[in-house]
């Protein structure tokens, strides 16, 4: 059944072609099927590729699969192939972004009723899950850098899908600058890696010995560059916030569930070239990214906003334990994270359509009566981000902690953050609960908010049944219930054992539920009860997000400008000149043969015979 | 009786099975004639390119089995070693058929348009189509001489049937005379040849060279050289270049890109097979030449083309500086650069074909400014996209074909250690890159102005351009099977 | 002398031969015929047309399709020539190929028919 791999990414781009010939034929909404359609296949696919792939031996590789499909580019020493790597990891990923994918195809259906272009937001669906599967899949670092590039221009196309908005159509260009330094990343770690070990194929990088250190902590950091641009870490976060001028279903699944995701799974599928110093950065700079992004969640008021800034908050944790050696924590967070932050996606868009388009949480407040299925998913969707147990964010977020605490170098600090991030959380979360469902109603008397369809509300459902009982894929109670962490073990060099007794994990655990439901107290107390006065909970400060975003249009628009002139003038004189110098030669080489072509016949049957008369003499002079 | 039996002709054996593909295109050539001299009214355009499209699937279906069948039992050659039926003559059939389909199509729509007789038109270019594939296959230069000059007679009639045009008749006349100038270099050089080795069979000419040691070679190398120079013509290779510019100007545009496809591959297979596989001997004498011709055509066709403003023009160079790349892959003399220069043909053919579908299709054949191209993104954007994939991949940008085919015809120069004819090479694709980017950016940039009415397109151009392109792609993404298809098909000699 | 030259000085006394014989006629003829010249008789002779005006001349254009057509089929004959010398040793093959190179043919020259190519118009 392994060998049907194939079909995973297959089916979604089969569903993009058709809907590419026939999409305006469909129409609405059977567009919207026929992609959702696909998008299921392919989950099914991936659950039969999963059984056939349980059933093998998990010992000394047996779970591992490589599909060559053909040579891709026979490039000399180079050899890049077209072909699919399956093993615990990429099964994993597939599974969840088929699932929660096709879920939000669902969802589409309803959310996008009446777009004039229905078809084409389905069909780049489609392709976006086509290039996401093609990340995951592929066996080797060129073919994850197609997908990635992929879903990098899906990514675009999706942001700026209502391009006739101003803001938009900005947006998108934002996220493709940004997005380009991370690329460059990609692309320089992909030829150093070549150039290191001879090979760019997965398997073969991770039997090949180990890098010298300069280079591997060089390669490490590159690929990191690449992971921050995607999974949007400082400095190169900007994009994301920006990026919800997409439609919401887009936002769930490109800029949550995912796409932002992708940052994450490379460093884990590379996992042995990262060396110790570069996750020491790794680690530093995913949790300022968690502290950094939580502290401006908690000054938004577009009900996307905060979602979008959490993302990145969460993000951060995932860095973190990546940084801190937890691949498995990491992986195990990506998952949970998508069933949650893609819950509440779904579900601030059921909002978002239930009030006719207006994202301002200070017009909003008692929605839970007008909307019941989509408050009650909300909410739990809240209790998982915020870390409640038994909710599915408790474990994975807890597990994160953990290892950051034993961290080696400076774990307690790293924990540290970690724990006042995750108390922001819980604040920022309860205060969105609260503004949109509870309190009192502060919409405008024209706006009649009511519940979205079936469609709409069936994901939510499913979603809220994973964001709760999720966290059992990976339960730490008892060794055998790690199922997550024994199924993908395997593809590690150095698997992650937590060196803790049970005595401290259970304390930490305690103290990080502990902080959740002090940010949650905090936020009930001012936002709901209205002990706490709520006028400098949001510091224009935070609002603006620290003014990372703007200082950075300052420096491009002040100095930078100046920078940049200078290399334009450089560009100019030395690099066009040179250019253009060559340009005018290549034109006076041909202004001067242009004469012999006259147009008289007599002259070109001259220069037939001159021809021929030069290959004699050069043809007998040799035998001379 | 005894003097019966001495009298009793023997015919030397024919494979009638080999030699069909190009028997079904003669024999629809007949019945298109006869049809339209038999009947009562005006022939209809439908009929013939129906007829055309059905001998032309047919052919490659028998092609097709030789292909398995020489697989299979290895190549051989039928009547008396004179015709060459390997992986090399069915490699070119194939290309032949698919160009001949294509043609047909895209006249479909353009003979209508411009009240040109279809029936002719259909018969000659099946009449073109069988000489092009005898002149592919045939392992003796005095059949390879009739293939070629069928597939020219039929060209230049072809050229000149738009006969309401001036230039159309000009570039006839000028094909024709040109084109009679270069056959006369040929044949001297085949009377040479016969002379100095005693045969016009090719088998026979690789094994008394490969034997014998000349004390004088002169006869040889003259035979050579004037070889060199009549097939250099057919590819239009510098400096023996000068028809083609004017005359892919004047002439109909599906003709244009016949001309450029299959006279030139046709070309190129006649000059494979009595170089590489003939000549073999003597490579060292001829591969200097030919890498000067090579890098003489490459800058000829690039800088000249960056000088022209009227479309066909410049792809009339382009096609210049392609014979270049090729002659690059032939002068390596190697089974690898023989294998690049037909999987360069091969792409080529497709890229070709689709540019000058558009080329027609973008109105009257008088003149094709740059500026008629003008806002055809906005206006047609699905045919604009196709056409700015054709041209990049002319160009030999990555994940087209275009790329896999220069970039196999530099590694066969670089293996060969000829690392100037492969930096020149360098040079000149980017160079020629300019011109191509021109014509695309002519099409994306709005000019209000400007704007001229594009014509409708016939279905059978899109048709076309779509199957163009969508090669054009494939073999740039999965170049291997077709890596494969050109290696299996390097020529040799057999003796039948 | 080489062998090859030999075989080119049977070719050299044919062309002696040639010219002599042409030669002796003219003489002859100039010896015995009576000569009575007049204008007319003098004007060079171009198939019965008066050779006058420019030379920049045209001529009709039907004139050339029959020339075609008959260059066309003389190059033909000469196909058939030499197979009529030897058609008993071809048996039925030869007449089976030479029905299908003839069959061709009259195809061409019906198809020209069939167009008007032979309409003196």
């Amino acid at each position: 059944m392994v060998e049907l791999v194939w079909l995973i990414p297959m089916l979604p781009l089969l569903g993009f072609l058709i809907l590419l010939i026939t999409g305006h034929l469909l129409g609405e909404p059977r567009a919207g099927w026929v992609a959702t359609a696909f998008a299921g296949a392919s989950f099914i696919a991936t659950l039969i590729v999963l059984v056939g792939l349980l059933g093998k031996d998990s010992h000394a590789g047996g779970r591992s699969y490589e599909f060559v499909l053909f040579e891709w580019l026979p490039a000399g020493s180079l050899k890049v192939e077209a072909g699919f790597l399956l093993d615990p990891l990429s099964i994993t990923m597939a599974l969840f972004v088929t699932g929660v994918g096709a879920l939000i195809h669902l969802y589409s259906i309803g959310y996008m009723h009446g777009d004039e272009k229905y078809s084409k937001f389905f069909l780049y669906l489609n392709l976006f899950l086509f290039s996401m599967l093609m990340l995951v899949f592929g066996n080797n670092l060129v073919v994850t850098f197609l997908g990635w590039e992929g879903v990098g221009a899906c990514s675009y196309f999706l942001i700026s899908f209502w391009h006739r908005r101003e803001s938009a159509a900005t947006a998108g260009k934002k996220a493709f600058v940004t997005n380009r330094v991370g690329d460059w990343g990609f692309m320089i770690a992909t030829f150093a890696i070549w150039s290191a070990l001879g090979t760019v194929t997965y398997t073969e990088i991770a039997n090949s010995p180990a890098m010298s250190a300069a280079t591997g902590t060089a390669v490490s950091l590159l690929l990191f560059v690449a992971a921050a641009g995607k999974s949007a870490q400082l400095p190169l976060y900007v994009w994301l916030p920006d990026a919800m001028e997409g439609p919401t279903p887009v936002s769930a699944m490109v800029h949550a569930a995912t796409m932002v995701t992708s940052g994450v799974y490379l460093l884990v599928r590379m996992n042995n070239v990262l060396t110790d110093d570069a996750l020491l950065v790794i680690a530093v700079i995913g949790a300022t990214t968690a502290l950094f992004a939580a502290l401006c969640a908690v000054a938004q008021h577009d009900i996307k906003r905060v979602l979008a800034y959490s993302t990145v908050s969460q993000l951060g944790y995932m860095f973190l334990a990546i940084g801190s050696g937890a691949y498995v924590a990491a992986i195990f967070h990506v998952i949970t994270h998508a069933f949650f932050k893609a819950l509440l996606f779904l579900g601030s868009g059921s909002v978002i359509h239930g009030m006719h388009d207006e994202q301002d949480m200070r017009k909003m407040g008692a929605l839970r009566i007008a909307m019941p299925i989509t408050g009650a998913t909300f909410i739990i969707g809240w209790l998982a981000i915020a870390g409640v147990p038994p909710f599915a964010g408790f474990w994975s977020k807890d597990e994160i902690l953990l290892a950051a605490w034993e961290q080696k170098n400076i774990g307690p600090l790293l924990w540290v953050v970690g724990l006042v991030t995750a108390l922001l959380t819980a604040y920022y979360m309860s205060r969105q609960v609260i503004l949109v469902f509870f309190g009192d109603q502060r919409w405008d008397d024209d706006v009649h908010p009511h519940e979205s369809s079936w469609t709409m509300t069936t994901p939510l459902c499913v979603l809220a049944v994973a964001a709760a009982a999720g966290g059992a894929i990976n339960l730490p109670l008892v060794k055998d219930w790690l199922v997550l962490e024994h199924f993908l073990e395997p593809i590690f060099h150095h698997p992650h054992h937590f060196s803790s007794g049970t005595a401290t994990k259970i304390a930490l655990a305690v103290i990080s539920v502990a902080a959740g439901l002090i940010g949650i107290s905090i936020a009930v107390l001012s936002w709901m009860k209205r002990r706490i006065p709520t006028d400098r909970l949001e510091p224009e400060f935070l609002e603006n997000a620290m003014y990372v975003d703007s200082s950075y249009a300052r420096v491009v628009g002040g100095p930078g400008t100046t920078g940049f002139q200078k290399t334009a003038d450089f560009d100019r004189r030395i690099v066009d000149g040179g250019v253009n110098g060559l340009a005018r030669a290549v034109m006076k080489l041909g202004q001067l043969i242009q004469p012999t072509q006259s147009g008289y016949m007599r002259n070109y049957a001259v220069g037939v015979a001159l021809g021929a008369l030069a290959i004699l003499v050069v043809l007998a002079w040799g035998l001379l | 009786m005894a003097t019966q039996s001495v009298l009793a002709f023997v015919g030397p054996s024919v494979n009638w099975w080999a030699l069909l593909p190009q028997m079904i295109l003669l024999g629809a050539a007949l019945l298109i004639m006869l049809v339209s001299a038999l009947a009562p009214k005006q022939t209809s355009t439908p009929f013939v390119t129906v007829t055309t499209m059905c001998a032309a699937i047919t052919s490659y279906i028998v092609a097709t089995g030789l292909w398995n069948d020489v697989q299979r039992d290895g190549p051989s050659s039928s009547i008396a070693s004179a015709f060459g039926i390997d992986g090399f003559s069915i490699f070119f059939t194939m290309l032949i058929l698919v160009a001949l389909a294509a043609t047909a199509l895209l006249s479909h729509g353009y003979l209508d348009k411009e009240g040109i007789d279809a029936p002719e038109f259909h018969a000659l270019l099946l009449c073109s189509a069988a000489g092009a594939i005898v002149m592919a296959s045939a392992n003796d230069l005095v059949v390879m001489f009739i293939g070629l000059e069928a597939l020219s007679i039929g060209l230049y009639v072809m050229i000149a049937m738009h006969d309401r045009r001036q230039e159309a008749r000009e570039s006839a006349i000028k094909y024709f005379v040109l084109g009679a100038f270069s056959s006369a270099f040929l044949l001297y050089g085949i009377a040479l040849t016969y002379g100095a080795t005693g045969s016009t069979n090719l088998i026979h000419i690789r094994d008394y060279l490969g034997a014998v040691v000349f004390r004088d070679q002169h006869l040889l190398m003259a035979a050579m050289a004037l070889l060199l120079v009549g097939l250099s013509f057919k590819v239009a290779a510098a400096p023996f270049h000068f028809w083609a510019p004017d005359v892919y100007q004047g002439a109909p545009s599906p003709v244009t890109g016949w001309m450029a496809s299959v006279a030139k591959a046709a070309g190129f297979a006649a000059l494979l097979r009595i170089f590489f596989a003939a000549f073999a001997s003597h490579r060292i004498d001829w591969t200097p030449i030919v890498s000067v011709l090579a890098a003489v055509t490459l800058v000829v066709g690039a800088v000249m083309a960056i000088l022209q403003n009227d479309v066909k023009r410049m792809l009339a160079f382009s096609s210049v500086s392609h014979a270049g790349y090729v002659l690059i892959a032939v002068q390596a003399a190697t089974d690898q650069g023989t294998a690049a220069a037909l999987f360069y043909l091969f792409t080529y053919t497709f890229m070709v074909l689709g540019t000058f579908a558009v080329v027609g299709a973008m109105g009257r054949d008088d003149d094709h400014p740059l500026a008629n191209y003008a806002g055809l993104g906005r206006s047609r954007p699905v045919l604009a996209i196709g056409f700015t994939i054709l041209l990049l991949a002319q160009a030999g940008i990555p994940t087209t074909s275009g790329f896999v085919a220069k970039f196999q015809v530099i590694a066969a120069a670089v293996n060969n250690k000829n690392y100037v004819l492969a930096g020149l090479a360098m040079i000149t694709a980017v160079v020629g890159a300019f011109m191509y980017l021109r014509i695309v950016m002519a099409m994306y940039v709005d000019n209000e102005e400007q704007k001229s009415s594009v014509p409708s397109w016939h279905w059978s151009t899109k048709v076309v351009v779509i199957a163009m392109v969508g090669f054009t792609l494939l073999a740039g993404l999965v170049p291997q099977f077709l890596i494969e298809f050109a290696e299996d098909a390097v020529p040799i000699l057999i003796r039948g | 002398m080489s062998e090859l030259l030999r075989s080119y000085l049977t070719v050299g006394i044919f062309g002696v031969a040639a010219i002599a014989m042409a030669g002796a006629m003219l003489t002859i003829a100039r010896i015995l015929r009576p000569q009575r010249p007049t204008p007319q008789k003098l004007i060079a002779y171009e198939s019965g047309v008066d050779p006058v005006g420019g030379d920049w001349a045209q001529s009709q254009i039907r004139y050339y399709v029959f020339a075609v057509l008959f260059v066309l089929f003389d190059v033909e004959a000469v196909f058939i020539f030499p197979w009529a010398t030897r058609l008993e040793v071809y048996g039925t093959f030869g007449l089976v190929e030479m029905a299908i190179f003839i069959f061709i043919l009259v195809l061409g020259l019906f198809y020209a028919w069939r167009k008007g190519v032979l309409r003196w118009v």
